[in-house]
């Protein structure tokens, strides 16, 4: 019986032996082929997804908050405290609602703009705080202070009805 | 590749004829830290009851070493320099395959470490010019690491043999076998 101890001929070679050589060399070399195959799988993919991502906000729009919805009571909340609350719907969003002074509420999105890192209210900075990668914004106005975020938090408008916080998508 | 002093005129060479059994080289390789204190090299009796005679035993580092090829982590590689280098760690599964396959019976099974441990011709040495912990260490030079032409010149009624034959299956190796002059080939089973 002939034995085939060593794969001389590469025809003969099965392809998972092919993809796994046990020679180091072999193992850890990337031929110029496979890289380009890579790169452009790799890029393509992203460019793809880019796209997808434009197109579905293009055909879908975020629809705008209807209505008034209840979040907790006027006591609930200290002054220089925050709330997080979440508003059920197509998609469900966290928020963040501020006291920041005797009858200044503010209710903000609670996803950071930069990576939807969940933000927080710092009551020593009078500031919103993503800790992710150190980004700020106004507890006022939502503004970007500093760091990477691209745009300002997304505000609700604060109702207080009868000792009872409500939100509502902010009028124009 | 990374640079090297790996020298390739060296070779191992192994003379199980010479082996006095003193287990200095397995104590030579078990103060090395990177084996995690375990010895590498192993110190057979051949028949304890009636004779004293003892092999060694190290890693033959085959040319096509069955080890590599059966293992399905791909954990074993052999580089440029023919050295086939104990089990990637993190890609070790402790499977044993390795351990059922080598001819030689050199990989084992470290149970507490889940982890094939086998000979890596002590390659952080020999890859700065260096020679093998076990060959320094072994006072009746069963254990040789040096040049051909320098075994030539003790050994002269020996031959450095490198190639076995189990079966069916021809198995060629990177360390020498001394065997007595005019022998090609080891034949076993």
């Amino acid at each position: 019986m002939a034995t085939k101890n060593t794969v001389s001929d590469p025809q003969d070679m099965p392809n998972w032996k092919s993809d796994f050589p046990i020679q180091q060399k072999k193992a850890t070399h990337v031929s110029r082929r496979e890289f380009a195959k890579f790169l452009a799988l790799f890029s393509g993919t992203l460019a793809l997804a880019n796209g997808v991502i434009v197109i579905r906000s293009l055909l879908f729009p975020a629809k705008p908050l209807e209505g008034e919805h209840y979040v907790c009571q006027e006591t609930d909340v200290a002054v220089g405290q925050m709330f997080q609350f979440k508003i059920e719907g197509a998609e469900t969003i966290p928020y963040i609602l501020v006291h920041l002074e005797e009858n200044e509420w503010r209710a903000f999105e609670q996803k950071c703009t930069h990576l939807t890192c969940a933000v927080r209210y710092r009551d020593d900075l009078k500031k919103i705080e993503c800790p992710c990668h150190h980004g700020f914004f106004s507890a006022d106005t939502g503004e970007v202070l500093q760091g990477p975020p691209p745009r300002p938090l997304p505000q609700l408008q604060v109702v207080i009805k009868e000792g009872k916080v409500y939100v509502k998508e902010e009028s124009a | 590749m990374p640079e090297t002093n790996y020298n390739m005129d060296m070779a191992f060479f192994v003379d199980m004829q010479r082996c006095i059994g003193c287990h200095a080289c397995e104590m030579a390789c078990a103060e090395c830290e990177t084996n995690g204190q375990e010895s590498m090299i192993h110190v057979n009796y051949v028949d304890r009851a009636v004779s004293v005679q003892t092999t060694v035993q190290v890693c033959m580092h085959c040319e096509n070493p069955a080890c590599a090829n059966v293992c399905p982590a791909d954990a074993i590689h052999q580089d440029d320099f023919g050295v086939v280098h104990s089990a990637n760690t993190p890609r070790c599964i402790g499977c044993s395959n390795c351990v059922l396959a080598c001819p030689f019976g050199v990989p084992k099974k470290m149970e507490e470490a889940e982890l094939m441990m086998k000979c890596n011709m002590c390659y952080d040495r020999t890859s700065a010019g260096k020679k093998p912990m076990c060959a320094t260490v072994c006072p009746s030079q069963a254990l040789y690491y040096g040049t051909h032409e320098e075994i030539a010149r003790m050994r002269p009624n020996s031959t450095p043999v490198n190639s076995f034959k189990f079966g069916n299956q021809e198995v060629k190796t990177k360390v020498y076998v001394m065997m007595p002059k005019g022998t090609k080939q080891l034949i076993v089973g």
